[in-house]
Order: C-alpha cells, then sequence, then structure tokens
C-alpha cells in the first residue's frame, strides 16, 4: 500500500508505529520517505550528515523484525540525532571545527536504547558548537548538500533563526524532515527552539538520561530529552531514552524506567498550575505574554486553577547559570588538546604552542568566551567568589522552586521572553544569554520543563508554553501538555509552503 | 571590577588559548559586560547556603558512585586511535617535552 508515500511526513510517531506494525508501509519505505525530504529540504540547514546505507540497513533489519510480529514501541520509525550525541554509524562534530572527521568508536547510550526500541537512524542534526547557543548561529559547521557553514533557518520565517543550541532538531521536526528527534538542553536548549519553530519538547529531570557519549558541555546540567509535534511522542521517546546507566555515568539515577504515556489522558481538572510573576516581567514582549495567558485561560477551561507563585531569584539565574556552566565547560572541553582525537594544529614549537594553536584554530567564537569566564571563575582566588557562590544560589533557586511546589503542581509561564528573532539580529554575546532567563532557573534546579505550542505570536511566529514540573513528575507534565494539545491544534500548524516541493528560498 | 588585559593574557594561557591582539581587546570588553551582571550575585547573603553540584540532591540524597578499578571494556585500542592525528606503535605522538 504505498498511498501513504506522499503523507507519511504527516503521521504522528504513534500512528506511525501503527501502521508499520500493521505492515501498512515498510520501514524502508519510511525511512527513504524521510531522506528524500532531508535532500529535497536541505537549504533549511538542519541535517549535517546522511549515510543512507547505513540508515536503510537498520530500516531493512526493523522490516525483518516487524515480520516476525515482535516489534518495539518504535520498531521501524525514523528519527534524527543532535550531533552531540556520538554514534558509530555517522561522524559526530557537536557543531565544531575541532571534530571535523571524528568518528566515534562507540555509541552514545541514549542513541543506543532508542536503537534497541527499533527506531532508525537517519542522520545528525545541526547545533551550535558544543551545544553553546540559543540561535544556531555558533555551528561551525556546514550543513548537508553545502559546502561552508550556513545559517539554520526557521521554517515559519525563513529570515529567522530556529532557536537553539537543538536548532536543527527543532527545524526538522517543525518541517516534517523526522517524525521525532533527540535534543539537548543545559539552559534551554530543548525548550527555546522548541518554543521558536512550534514544537512539543522534554527535558526530563537531570540524571534520568543518560549523559554517556553526549559530548560534555557543563555536566552538572546536561540532559538529554526528544523533541517532536506533540507531547504524545515525546512521551513514546522519552520512555525508551531514559534509566539507568550506572556503570558509565556517575550522575545518572538508579531509577526505574518509567513509561510516560501511561498517565496521558488522565484528568486533569482540578489541577494546580502555578504562574510565577517574575516570568511576566518586563522583559516579556507583549505578543507572547497575550499568547501564553490565552493558553492560561484554555488550562482554566480544561478544569485546571491557576495559582500566583514567587520564584524571586529568576532573575539571579543568569549570572548564576553563566558562572556555573562556562566553569564547567572550560574543564570539560580541556580534552581537546591536539593528542588524542579532534583537531590538531600545524605549525607549533612545542607542546604548549601545539595546545595554544590547536585551540584557537580548532574553537569558535562563543566557545573561547565561556572556555575564558570558565578559566578564570575557577582560577586561584576566585573560586569561593564565584563558582562556590553560585552553587549556593543554585541551592537557594531550587529551594525556592520546591517552595512553590507547595502550593502547586506544575508551573507554567513562557519559554522565551519573544518570538524568534531576525538571523543575526543579536550579535551581541549578552543580549543571547538574557534571553534564556525563563528557561534557566528550571536548568538550575534540575527539574523538567517542557515546551509546547501556545499559539503565535508578532510575524506569524509560534510562541511556546513552558511547564515546569517537580522531580520526576515527567508523566504528570507530559499528560498536562496532552491534554492541552487534545483541545487546540496548535500543535497541528505547519509552515506554510511544507508540501512535497518544499520550500522555496 | 574590571578586567584588565594582562588578566585576559593570563586566563588565556591557563586556558591554552592563544588570541590574537584584535581578539584579546574584543574579549577584555565582552568579559567586562559579561561581569557587570555578575555583580548581582556578589551581593546575596549566601551564609549557612551548603552549595549544590547534583540539582537532585536539593530533595533526596544523591550519591555519586564510583565503580571498581577493574578494566570493564574490551582493548579497544586500534579503533580508538583511528582518530588520533598522530600515532606510532599504538602510542600518541606529541612535540619532544624532554630534552
Amino acid at each position: 500500500m504505498t498511498s501513504h508515500s506522499t503523507d507519511l511526513h504527516d503521521l504522528s510517531v504513534s500512528a506511525l508505529a501503527e501502521q508499520l506494525r500493521t505492515r501498512q508501509v515498510s520501514a524502508v519505505e519510511t525511512a527513504q520517505h524521510f531522506l528524500n525530504r532531508a535532500k529535497a529540504q536541505h537549504t533549511l540547514g538542519a541535517y549535517v550528515a546522511l549515510n543512507e546505507e547505513a540508515t536503510l540497513a537498520q530500516a531493512r533489519a526493523a522490516d525483518a523484525q516487524l515480520a516476525t510480529g515482535n516489534a518495539g514501541t518504535l520498531t521501524g520509525v525514523p528519527i534524527a540525532h543532535k550531533d552531540i550525541f556520538v554514534t558509530r554509524d555517522f561522524p559526530t562534530t557537536a557543531g565544531s571545527k575541532m571534530l571535523a572527521g571524528y568518528r566515534s568508536p562507540f555509541d552514545a547510550t541514549v542513541v543506543t536504547r532508542l536503537a534497541e526500541a527499533g527506531a532508525v537512524t537517519l542522520g545528525k542534526l545541526n547545533c551550535d558548537e558544543f551545544a553553546m547557543g540559543s540561535a544556531n548561529e555558533n555551528s561551525a559547521v556546514a550543513p548537508l548538500g553545502f559546502d561552508a557553514p550556513a545559517p539554520v533557518r526557521n521554517p515559519w520565517d525563513l529570515s529567522r533563526v530556529p532557536g537553539g543550541s537543538s536548532g536543527g532538531s527543532a527545524v526538522a521536526v517543525a518541517a516534517r524532515l523526522a517524525p521525532a528527534v533527540t535534543g539537548t538542553d543545559t539552559g534551554g536548549s530543548i525548550r527555546q527552539p522548541a518554543s521558536f519553530c512550534g514544537i512539543t519538547g522534554i527535558k526530563p529531570t537531570y540524571g534520568r538520561a543518560s549523559r554517556y557519549g553526549m559530548i560534555a558541555f557543563a555536566s552538572s546540567l546536561d540532559q538529554a530529552g526528544p523533541m517532536a509535534r506533540s507531547a504524545e511522542d515525546c512521551a513514546l521517546l522519552l520512555s525508551a531514552m531514559c534509566g539507568p546507566d550506572l556503570d558509565r555515568d556517575s550522575t545518572s539515577l538508579d531509577r526505574p524506567v518509567e513509561n510516560f504515556g501511561a498517565t496521558l489522558g488522565n484528568d486533569i481538572a482540578g489541577l494546580r498550575i502555578g504562574v510565577p510573576a517574575e516570568f511576566f516581567g518586563d522583559g516579556l514582549s507583549v505578543d507572547v505574554r497575550a499568547a501564553v495567558d490565552a493558553a492560561l485561560q484554555e488550562y482554566v477551561k480544561l478544569g485546571a486553577k491557576l495559582v500566583p507563585i514567587a520564584l524571586p531569584r529568576t532573575e539571579l539565574s543568569i549570572p548564576v547559570y553563566y558562572i556555573l556552566a562556562p566553569a564547567e565547560a572550560s574543564s570539560n572541553l580541556s580534552r581537546f588538546d591536539g593528542v588524542k582525537f579532534g583537531h590538531r594544529a600545524k605549525d607549533y614549537v612545542d607542546l604548549v604552542d601545539m595546545y595554544k594553536k590547536t585551540r584557537a584554530e580548532g574553537f569558535g567564537d562563543e566557545v573561547k568566551r565561556r572556555i575564558m569566564i570558565g578559566a578564570y571563575v575557577l582560577s586561584e582566588g576566585y573560586y569561593d567568589a564565584y563558582y562556590l557562590q553560585a552553587q549556593k544560589i543554585r541551592r537557594m533557586i531550587a529551594d525556592d522552586f520546591q517552595a512553590a511546589f507547595q502550593h502547586c503542581d506544575v508551573i507554567a509561564g513562557p519559554a522565551a521572553p519573544t518570538v524568534a528573532w531576525q538571523l543575526g539580529a543579536k550579535s551581541d554575546p549578552l543580549a543571547n544569554y538574557l534571553a534564556d532567563i525563563y528557561t534557566l532557573p528550571a536548568s538550575l534546579a534540575g527539574l523538567p520543563g517542557l515546551s509546547l505550542p501556545a499559539g503565535f505570536g508578532a510575524g506569524g511566529m509560534p510562541v511556546g508554553l513552558q511547564l515546569i514540573g517537580n522531580y520526576f513528575r515527567e508523566g504528570q507534565l507530559l499528560n498536562a501538555a496532552h491534554r492541552f494539545q487534545q483541545a487546540t491544534d496548535f500543535h497541528l500548524r505547519q509552515p506554510a509552503g511544507l508540501g512535497p516541493q518544499g520550500l522555496a528560498l | 571590577m574590571a578586567l584588565t588585559s594582562q588578566d585576559i593574557e593570563r586566563i588565556a594561557n591557563l586556558a591554552r588559548l592563544e588570541l590574537s591582539s584584535t581578539e584579546s581587546e574584543r574579549m577584555l570588553s565582552q568579559l567586562n559586560d559579561f561581569f557587570g551582571i555578575v555583580e548581582k550575585m556578589q551581593a546575596v547573603d549566601t551564609s549557612g547556603v551548603a552549595p549544590l553540584s547534583h540539582p537532585v540532591a536539593a530533595i533526596e540524597d544523591v550519591q555519586l558512585r564510583l565503580r571498581e578499578d577493574i578494566a570493564s571494556e574490551p582493548n579497544n585500542r586500534e579503533a580508538n586511535q583511528l582518530n588520533a592525528p598522530a600515532v606510532e606503535r599504538g602510542l600518541f605522538l606529541v612535540p619532544k617535552v624532554i630534552e
């Protein structure tokens, strides 16, 4: 039955998995369909690498599995990975010149777990260098079909950024170049691009998903999560991605994996939604505020109660995060020294000179800035004043959330202060940092956070509603998003011009 | 407190980053802009507050595990060294460090 071949990309993950299970469509046919779309839409800059042979081999294996009737939850469903997860079958660059030509000898745990659930990997997705950025404008890697780095474009308006750092991931889902993808979130890198591109993305509780094979940016903050069109699809992927990885990630929590889809459909009558005043201050643009307010009213219609709460240290999250994350980054990125893997400078006079030139050539501007900040705040005489002080305020921020959760079940607010901005519009690094204000608090506290399409703002651009849950309440969070998506159709809208011919640039 | 160009030189050396003079100047002004927003953090009274490293430790005891110090992986030296810039007889090559 090939009548589905033109609309396979419109199917949800669960619908696609069902069609695969009932053999209405083959995994090979599905994979080929998405590979063709990825190539046809290469000007969006979402993909950085394909390996059709490897993808089709995985798809044939999935078809063999489907033929036995023992399919996993995702058997034959094509997905793509943010290029921060190491993969054996595809190059891994982390968006950096430093890793040009790198081939990992192993797969990240998240990659392995999704493969074990039967997913077929389409390729690797563009991101900011080492996941440092909020617009995907810091990638040093040429997208598929390009000879040099090129912008990743928001499919809702090609002159705008997709958000970051998981920008390629968000674009792939929004432009229907993959039914679902992986992303990572250190300070908002799943939630903010999900908001900018009108899709759904969730960062689980810190420690839920293994960081093994996820190229480290800030070890005490980095978490993997899925991005898809709906909360239901995110639940399917998240259930496959999470779980203890005790021998390989010392921060992985010893907590059994859950089926996050099990509570989808639960009634949300009486759900207490905390609304932090600090998320609705002067910095919030009026169009985003209007869409978020309307979404909150929709929740009231669904029986939820809005509860005013306070997160008094929201603004402090910016300096605290931008001390802690660069400190950890400067330590993590010391491994890029031109010795064991990655770029090495051609000309140097001695070992230290080799390190310095290798790193000067291999790293981009934003990465260098963060390494410098990190090296400074960790240096002798400054550690207590900066790093330790930031870690103490981090605890106060986490405690503020626990105080708030005495009065509410989930917290809701905007994911970002504005809709996606124009490419090149924020050249000042500080302006980018300040725009992370609404995603940083949950990151610092290690809480699960989700962004779901809540409406549209200026220029017809998508607006995301951020939901933050207490530790380990991903199921509740996904259900709250799912109930909203049962009542609204924002997550089903798609950018104009996404037909088989693709978007005209 | 503002950083000086000597600070930038010192930090760049610690971070093993060679910066051109244009880069150093830009870095100085950008880092000083950044530390402007960090000042707010210094005013917070954190006496008696314990630093938080694993965020889930905010609600429960989290032990960062250490595994037994035994080899758990097979020897994959050849595969692992495929990405190395310079290798000889299974060893990573670096410029001479001892005369």
